[in-house]
């Protein structure tokens, strides 16, 4: 047992949910017991989903703790198949079914009888991945299932398009700024003149999944979801992958420089020279900001990072080499992949640490002082705790880390979205110091408003220790009411149910 | 067939499949923790659980709460670990923190399924700790969101104590200290002068402290002195109960605390409509001064004027329709208020209906309909959230109130809704609160009035799919 508070991957069925409800027409059904679909409620708020969020619970209750699931599941399924008419279902197991070991394959196998769809169970355990391993896992194997049934058919094309071209993969639901940094890298990718083949699973549908092999190559934006895929692409087809983020200038010129090596094997001859010259120097202000006064003046500033592995690395060789900033410390919660992320960023911070224990980054953020944080949400709190200004760059992350207005986070645009991110961080940060320094906006102590500091009125104790419960922003305005209540109706002294009386009369 | 033949007679009750979005009954504790000071509430569970938790207790978490998660492990599933070691480790580490006074440990559906005996594991290491601890088993095998709360309250009426000292008596309880507050004893005396002289009456259900203040100095008014409260601010100042005492709910979810009221501290159950709106609040009053035999004095006035001063709420709503899809379980009495408000409701779903704890509230909600003249709604229990998308596309209601689940994709279908789980953090009993209600079920409707004429009402693409 771990006493938690808090946790930065959620547990694996989620990470099986965004996949399946990232396709297009693909439902999920959760064997769980009722409230683990809160997973509908987030991407309803976070991502202000218009539509029906397609995940539903086959309910585990009591009976069937005591007679097992026996024909629900199968009913379940079918039902929705009949309902939905949806492409595939995904039965996807939850903590619960798993200590509860029924044979959820053999319902898969008795659905897919009745279904018009395919019917497949997610191949995750609970207690062994996260949600971010379990996406990654849910990716691969639908892309196996399809382009497997495709070979069966024999209609899986065998042919490369005949301009160069790319699956993006890994853009998924519930991703910090998935969607803009789709729009980014297809808008790169048309820029480098190369088509885009497939996204997935962002809006994706399985039947096109069988079209993958078609690809001259693989993009994977990010380390945690899509590399299983790409990998498995690259056996079965040969099908080379880059998995190089294209976060900031530098890397987003080594990721293009990697596409132009790839092309050129395969006898496109291409050359992306001048295009990266070109956006290093005049499109993207990144390059220019480094220079400039602005960023003189960050020089030598301490910075922390913590995050999932991608944005995480990224963002430390961004504060490091692009823009002079210390960075003390970088770290993950991305325990399994221990290994990649020290080798990212061992040149790029003095220290690295990798934990899931919140306290103990929290405690790491206070020992090492930093002018700036940036980490998730988590890091955020603790940096108001500490005074000290936090840019979120990784999820776990709230409703407003899912912006209506563009913002990216890869290619060009993603880098200036960063200059600003990390500049603003730290201008806070200096203002803050200097109001210090000076003692503050306004030194002069605030003399109250209005007649609430000298009423000639009486308050019994009673009345007063309810006022005083009550939120401390609106206080003078129901102290004001109230006395004015009081005095209308000649009420000498002021009690709790005066108080009440007078905030049912004025309707608040 | 006249319009009085198509009413139903007697309300209906149904029952569907129990696929429905809800609250898992653990977020019990996030208003708990707040609720009883001294507390620390230990859920016993998995990543899921805390996922749920940290989630939607959104900024809450950030606050140091007084709750935590003892994350189940593999090792603790395949009982590879020792459950009574992990505890105590897991609770030292809490005394030694935060030092409560009681430790609830919250069991969930893994523990029931890993039959985890968390019941004859606490009183062992209670001795051992010197803490107190109170197993509640609030799992979505078993319950629904509030009735979470249902089965902490339940297991707390064992702790009550069942006589306190002569002396301390007047003193134990939080609300008669806090009405006292800094009173001289003559004058405390002078007070008690203002009762009648009913046997003690002890209320459960937890509510925030001033809605705590409002109920208990409106029964003031009517002499009755509320002895204690379940729960209180402190877990020390639990209300003492004795056999014989009265007891009567606040809520319509805590039908298992009613229960274990009666059958083990051999409690009298004051069945009535709960205190919510003004025609609840009133009810709930008369039935309680009825069970003492007072007459109650200048409620009817009271009432009428909390609805005078709803009337700008009430225009907004008269004559539309509302659908409970059915959530949290304050739903017959939502409905029932609104009626007496004006509005239709063809449909009330819920997770769990006792018939004989809510007996008084769904008999006020048949009188309501009758004097209203509209149909009686049918009552679903556990229902089909499927189902009732296609019910509600049928019906073309004015107002849905669901999870945020579905709240999105029906506002952009044009239907508008409000968030159920608002009902249960927002203040709605009493009478000065019913204002609060409105506030909240006519908010779709005042931002459609700032919002019409813009022609934004649908805004999906295709044809609505669920």
């Amino acid at each position: 047992m771990k006493l938690a508070y808090w946790m930065y991957a959620g547990p694996a069925h989620i990470g099986t949910l965004r996949i399946a409800s990232s396709f297009k027409n693909v439902h999920a059904i959760m064997h769980a017991p009722l409230g683990d679909d809160y997973f509908n409620v987030m991407r309803s708020m976070l991502e202000r989903e218009r539509n029906f969020t397609p995940v539903t619970t086959s309910v585990v209750d009591r009976n069937v703790l005591a007679r097992g699931s026996q024909e629900k599941v199968v009913e379940n399924i079918t039902r929705k198949d009949a309902e939905e008419h949806p492409d595939l279902i995904v039965l996807t197991p939850t903590c619960t079914s798993s200590i509860l070991q029924e044979d959820l394959e053999n319902f898969v196998q008795r659905a897919q009888l009745e279904s018009k769809g395919d019917v497949m169970l997610a191949d995750v355990n609970h207690y062994r991945v996260n949600e971010l391993q379990a996406a990654d896992r849910t990716l691969h194997q639908i892309v196996q299932f399809y382009i497997e049934k495709a070979r069966k058919k024999g209609t899986l094309p065998t042919d490369k398009t005949e301009k160069p071209s790319v699956n993006i993969i890994g853009i998924s639901t519930l991703g910090f700024h998935n969607n803009h940094d789709c729009t980014e890298l297809k808008r790169l990718m048309a820029d480098l003149g190369i088509e885009v083949n497939e996204v997935i699973p962002d809006g994706a549908s399985v039947h096109n999944l069988k079209n993958l092999p078609r690809a001259w190559f693989n993009l994977v934006p990010y380390r945690e979801l899509g590399v299983l895929t790409a990998k498995y692409l690259e056996a079965e087809f040969g099908t080379p992958c880059v998995d190089i983020t294209p976060m900031g200038v530098v890397e987003t010129a080594r990721c293009i420089r990697k596409i132009q090596e790839i092309l050129n094997a395969q006898g496109a001859d291409v050359n992306y020279e001048s295009f990266i010259n070109e956006q290093t120097l005049h499109v993207s202000q990144a390059a220019w900001f480094s220079r400039s006064i602005d960023c003189q003046n960050l020089t030598g500033k301490k910075a922390v990072v913590y995050g999932d592995s991608t944005h995480a690395a990224a963002i430390t060789k961004v504060l490091s080499r692009e823009m002079g900033i210390r960075v003390v410390w970088a770290g993950t919660f991305c325990k399994y992949d221990e290994e990649w992320f020290r080798e990212q960023v061992k040149d790029y911070c003095d220290d690295v640490i990798i934990s899931e224990d919140h306290g103990a980054i929290g405690d790491a953020i206070a020992k090492a002082e930093p002018s700036a944080i940036f980490g998730t949400q988590m890091e955020r709190h603790v940096g108001k705790r500490l005074d000290i200004p936090c840019g979120v760059i990784s999820a776990p992350i709230h409703i407003q880390n899912f912006p209506i207005g563009y913002k990216p986070f890869l290619g060009y645009e993603g880098t200036n979205q960063l200059v600003d991110l990390i500049y603003n961080s730290f201008t806070l940060g200096m203002e803050d110091h200097l109001l210090e320094i000076f003692g503050g906006h306004d030194t002069k102590e605030v003399i109250t408003k209005g007649i609430s500091a000298d009423s000639d009125m009486a308050w019994s104790k009673d009345g007063l220790a309810e006022l005083n419960k009550i939120p401390g922003f609106v206080r003078g305005k129901v102290k004001r009411n109230t006395e004015k209540f009081a005095r209308e109706r000649s009420i000498e002294v002021i009690t709790a149910e005066v108080l009440y009386a007078a905030k049912e009369a004025v309707g608040a | 067939m006249t319009l009085a033949e198509t009413q139903p007679q007697a309300l209906t009750f149904e029952c569907e499949t129990g696929n429905y979005h809800t609250f898992c009954p653990i977020s019990c504790v996030a208003w708990l923790y707040q609720k009883i000071e001294d507390s620390f509430f230990l859920v016993i569970g998995t990543k899921t659980c805390g996922y749920f938790l940290q989630n939607a207790m959104g900024v809450m978490i950030f606050a140091e709460p007084r709750y935590a998660m003892a994350e189940l492990e593999e090792g603790d599933i395949s009982a590879q670990l020792n459950d009574y070691e992990e505890l105590k480790r897991l609770c030292l580490q809490i005394k030694r923190d935060r030092n409560p006074s009681v430790i609830v440990w919250i069991g969930t559906c893994t523990t029931e399924i890993i039959k985890m005996d968390l019941e004859g594991l606490a009183p062992k290491l209670e001795t051992e700790l010197g803490i107190p601890i109170v197993v509640a088993r609030a799992n979505g095998l078993d319950y629904a969101f509030t009735q979470g709360e249902d089965t902490v309250l339940a297991a707390m009426v064992h702790r009550c104590p069942d006589k306190a000292p002569e002396t301390e008596k007047e003193e134990r309880n939080a609300i008669s200290k806090l009405l006292n507050f800094g009173r001289k004893k003559e004058e405390v005396v002078a007070e008690e002068a203002e009762y009648t002289d009913h046997p003690p009456l002890v209320l459960f259900g937890s509510l925030p402290d001033p809605v705590v203040t409002q109920l208990t100095l409106e029964l003031k008014k009517q002499g009755i002195k509320v002895s204690g409260w379940l729960p209180s601010k402190r877990y020390t100042e639990l209300p003492v109960i004795e056999e014989g005492y009265y007891v009567a709910g606040v809520n319509p979810f805590l039908s298992r605390t009613a229960t274990t009221f009666m059958r083990r501290r051999k409690c009298k159950l004051i069945g009535a409509p709960f205190p919510i709106g003004p025609d609840g609040t009133r009810a709930w009053i008369e039935k309680i001064c009825s069970v003492f035999g007072i007459e109650p004095k200048g409620l009817e006035e009271r009432e009428a004027q909390v609805w005078a001063n709803l009337e700008d709420y009430l225009t907004l709503i008269r004559g539309k329709s509302v659908f409970f899809m059915g959530d949290n379980l304050l739903e017959i009495s939502l409905a029932r208020f609104l009626i007496r408000c004006g509005m239709t409701c063809p449909e009330i779903g819920i997770p769990y209906m006792d018939k004989r704890y809510q007996a008084a509230e769904l008999a006020l909600l048949e009188k309501t309909c009758q004097e209203m003249g509209v149909p009686l709604p049918r009552i679903v229990e556990k229902p089909d959230n499927y189902n009732q998308l296609q019910r509600i596309n049928e019906l073309g209601v004015d107002l849905v109130i669901t999870g945020m689940a579905h709240a999105n994709p029906l506002e952009a279908r044009g239907i508008n809704t409000k968030w159920s789980v608002e009902f249960t953090f927002a203040q709605i009993h009493g009478f000065g609160n019913a204002r609060d209600i409105l506030e909240l079920v006519t908010r779709p409707l005042r931002r459609n009035n700032s919002l019409k004429d813009l022609g934004w009402d649908k805004l999906v693409k295709e044809d609505a799919k669920v």
